[in-house]
């Protein structure tokens, strides 16, 4: 027993010799965190953990420990597909100069009522 | 473990029970209450000790922090209990979690029992969140107005306790060739202790509806742990049951070791605070 600690493993499991028995990472889950205030799920961070079950109850570990939440989503990272940071300019420019996108460029037209 | 203060802001939304909030009400419990109430904080007090040495030691970090986590919950049950049980003797938690000797606790033998692998933790994890489930939901209807409201509280907290070992053993049983030995390994290890929890003791017989009569819960425990190990193709292990006596102050080797570390800084400092 290593560590000093008089209160863990009692040695009765020695760790067995030769190198040492690689272990398949578990898999990477996002979590997204509904607060009693919000309507919508928002991304609070990410987590391992070899399966969906074993990713809910480690996000309610992990990410609902100060009362942020009450209903927890977990999605394999694997899954979400993102946008290409590189095309910013491809996806993300095009709306801007287009002021006539938005309501406020127009003006109210004459005997509209409760517009 | 904190000085209460009557201080009436809250931190936490809602109004749960907290150990500040015992040590400042008027009700005291008589000795044996009191003497029970040690029984239930004990029990949390020297499990959640060894389930903290699991803190940067679990397989994964996850896992890591779902143990802490664990063990968190069972240090608040216990420093409410123990709170309350102090208002018998004009003690505090803390006179009675680091100023007490080894024949003065009365956890069961379960709780000192080693760590060994993950598997015999969550071995004896899915044992006492299982008896301590039946037991604190009964105990929501105890009599004594205190002891029904912390176990509201806990009830709660072991219900999710109850759930995380469940999920672990079924993952272990089920999982490799490895992981399953180690299961039934780890179960075998920890079933003879079993026994002492459901052990009929003379104090019960003087906090008439405070207190659950332990033999009561062996019905409705043996029934969970059936579910769950049929659910994880698992024999209930053949082993003779152990001496108890912890409820009366007689422990293992075990507890000595425990109680040597939880008490060190607190007796090399007393009255410190932090």
């Amino acid at each position: 027993m290593t560590g000093g600690s008089t209160t863990g493993d009692d040695g009765a499991t020695a760790p067995s010799a030769g190198p040492q028995e690689t272990r398949a990472a578990w898999p990477l889950w996002e979590v997204f965190v509904r607060s009693s205030r919000g309507l919508s799920h928002v991304h609070a961070g990410s987590l391992h953990a070899p399966d969906a079950e074993m990713a809910v109850r480690n996000a309610r570990d992990l990410y609902t420990r100060r009362n942020e939440g009450v209903s927890l989503w977990v999605v394999p990272a694997s899954s979400i597909i993102t946008s290409d940071p590189d095309a910013k300019d491809r996806f993300f420019e095009s709306p801007q100069g287009k002021d006539y996108r938005h309501a406020t460029y127009y003006t109210k037209s004459e005997g509209v009522k409760h517009l | 473990m904190s000085e209460a203060n009557a201080s009436a802001t809250r931190i936490t939304p809602g109004n749960a029970l907290r150990p500040e909030d015992i040590a400042l009400r008027d009700a005291r419990p008589s000795d044996a209450v009191g003497q029970y109430a040690l029984w239930l904080g004990d029990d949390a007090l020297i499990l959640a000790q060894r389930l903290g040495w699991w803190i940067s030691r679990a397989p994964e970090l996850e896992e890591d922090v779902a143990l802490a986590n664990i063990a968190l919950d069972q240090i608040g049950h216990a420093r409410s209990f123990l709170t309350y049980a102090g208002r018998a003797w004009d003690r505090t938690e803390d006179d009675l979690a680091y100023f007490r000797r080894e024949p003065e606790f009365r956890s069961v033998h379960l709780v000192e029992q080693p760590n060994g692998d993950f598997a015999r933790t969550i071995a004896r994890q899915l044992v006492v969140s299982l008896y301590q489930w039946e037991l604190y939901s009964r105990l929501v209807d105890s009599t004594d107005a205190t002891i029904a409201a912390i176990a509201a509280k806990a009830v709660k907290e072991v219900d999710y306790h109850r759930d995380h070992s469940i999920q672990w053993v079924l993952r272990l049983a089920l999982g490799t060739d490895e992981s399953r030995r180690r299961m039934i390994a780890g179960l075998t290890l920890t079933w003879p202790y079993v026994d002492e929890l459901f052990a009929d003791h003379p104090l019960i017989d003087g906090i008439d509806g405070a207190g659950v009569r332990p033999s009561t819960l062996r019905a409705p425990f043996d029934a969970a742990i059936r579910s769950v190990l049929d659910e994880a193709d698992l024999e209930r292990p053949a082993v003779p049951g152990a001496v108890g006596g912890g409820r009366s102050g007689r422990h293992s080797e075990h507890l000595g070791y425990i109680l040597a570390e939880m008490q060190v800084l607190a007796r090399e400092h007393p009255g410190a605070s932090w």
